[in-house]
């Protein structure tokens, strides 16, 4: 396959970006989307060029590392991550656009680089649960029925990419923050920290400066796990209640 | 009671408390607007019919309250909800935007048309209410108006071209705006699941219907001389 690739160039944080165009030839149709671009690097490389920086790690599609906007779809016209997105989605003789996510919460690094640490102080805020440390307790000590399990898990899948946050037209981190408080809010180990995490979560989301939701559905489109769209829903009942329930001294 | 010192921001300082804020206004909006549209479809049976209940509605409520105290007391509660509904609107929207600074280069149509047009929408409907007022209520700019005659005013409104106009553009609108609105009101109170997606969504379709069909026959029955 022949194809040209219209790229987001920018040198740092600070610099002025612009798309730059390059053609690609003898690309295997089974190439993984990251293989692609790993040909136009070594060329680019030989030539002397600066490569092409993008997020990548495991390419099993379990990490959340790999991120490109594709053609205006987060991780591209498939429902999976770039890295298991392969080049037999294109045709030979195609132009794609790789571009960045796009958010204020998310500055470009370089080139096809963000930086989704405001995703980690999310998490911080109460993303995670209370245990105490020691020996690991006693597995049928503390009973989930099997469909807070499955529910659970469900919103668990989440691998923190970002796609969503890309693919909203407001920028907004709920389809995310959702993921994470009902995958704790729904098990008993995440009771205790119930309402304090919605809060703290959504405060965080707020804080580092993501648009709201106007459930326009594009997250729930682009998550390459399937994180459904009534997440947030189930969030905003969290919220709610939450807000009854704890008093601000 | 978990009481804690807490960083975490106030219910308005949230986009989730906004949000909020925008679905109950709304919902309050939605509820007025069809005993409105209700209303409205009494001018099929005629002058006299039409006139008493436009009178009835300032005696509401009476000896209890005193003439026109319920009417009075509806604005008050629909200011205060369109208040509400435009402020959380305009501060979530610049939000919004200011959360995406640098747009994509390659530009593909997201989401559904009722969707994408909830902000042009609601401006029209704003200033359609402004218009509204002027027209029917204070009469300001009716060729008929004479306080008393409902029937005849209206009459008036939709025996011009401008009349009928603005207002089947801005009954086509609030069908787009409650289509999205009532749909995304029920995710934001957070009563939206997937078991009930299919009937909330078409719960949101057959209020947006009603509410443009009921509203829009009145100009159509007046153009039809069916209503003179």
């Amino acid at each position: 396959m022949k194809l040209t690739l219209r790229v987001w160039r920018q040198r740092n944080a600070d610099a002025d970006g612009a798309m730059s165009t390059y053609e690609v030839d003898g690309i295997s149709s089974d190439m993984s989307f990251l293989e692609m671009l790993d040909t136009l690097n070594e060329e680019l490389i030989l030539r002397g060029e600066d490569p092409v920086a993008f997020d990548h790690d495991c390419r099993e599609g379990i990490c959340g590392a790999c991120s490109l906007v594709i053609n205006g779809d987060a991780h591209g016209p498939e429902r999976t991550t770039t890295c298991q997105l392969h080049m037999r989605s294109f045709r030979d003789g195609d132009t794609i656009d790789i571009e960045p996510w796009r958010a204020a919460a998310f500055p470009v690094v370089k080139d096809l680089v963000v930086d989704r640490s405001a995703f980690d102080r999310i998490i911080q805020a109460g993303g995670y649960v209370s245990a105490p440390t020691g020996s690991a307790p006693e597995a049928h000590a503390t009973p989930v029925p099997k469909p807070d399990a499955d529910y659970a898990f469900e919103h668990a899948e989440c691998i923190g990419c970002g796609a969503c946050v890309a693919a909203c037209p407001n920028g907004s981190a709920m389809l995310f923050t959702s993921a994470k408080v009902n995958h704790l809010n729904v098990l008993p180990q995440g009771a205790p920290e119930r309402e304090t995490r919605v809060l703290d979560m959504v405060g965080q989301m707020d804080a580092e400066g993501f648009g709201g939701c106007t459930l326009t559905g594009e997250c729930a489109t682009a998550c390459p796990k399937g994180i459904p769209l009534p997440s947030i829903a189930a969030m905003n009942k969290e919220w709610l209640r939450a807000n009854r329930k704890v008093s601000r001294g | 009671m978990d009481r804690r010192p807490s960083k975490t921001p106030g219910f308005w300082e949230s986009t989730v408390g906004k949000k909020t804020v925008m679905a109950v206004s709304g919902l309050v909006m939605l509820l007025y607007l069809v005993v409105h549209m209700l209303g409205n479809l009494k001018i099929f049976f005629g002058t006299d019919e039409f006139n008493g209940y436009a009178h009835w509605l300032r005696t509401v409520g009476e000896p209890f309250m005193h003439y026109e105290w319920t009417l009075w007391l509806v604005r008050i509660v629909l200011v205060l909800a369109v208040v509400a509904h435009a402020v959380s609107a305009y501060q979530l929207s610049r939000r919004d935007i200011n959360a995406r600074p640098t747009k994509y280069v390659h530009k593909r149509k997201r989401a559904s048309y009722a969707t994408r047009t909830m902000r042009w929408g609601g401006i029209i409907l704003g200033l359609f209410i402004v218009w509204h007022l002027l027209d029917l209520t204070t009469l300001t700019v009716n060729e008929h108006a004479v306080h008393g005659e409902a029937y005849q005013n209206v009459v008036a409104t939709f025996s011009t071209w401008y009349g009928n106009v603005i207002y089947i553009v801005a009954m086509v609108a609030l069908g787009f705006h409650v289509r999205h609105g009532f749909w995304s009101a029920a995710q934001t109170l957070g009563v939206g699941s997937a078991a009930r997606d299919r009937a909330l969504k078409t719960a949101a379709n057959g209020l947006a219907l009603l509410l443009t069909v009921g509203f829009v026959s009145v100009p159509v029955a007046v153009m039809t001389g069916v209503v003179s």
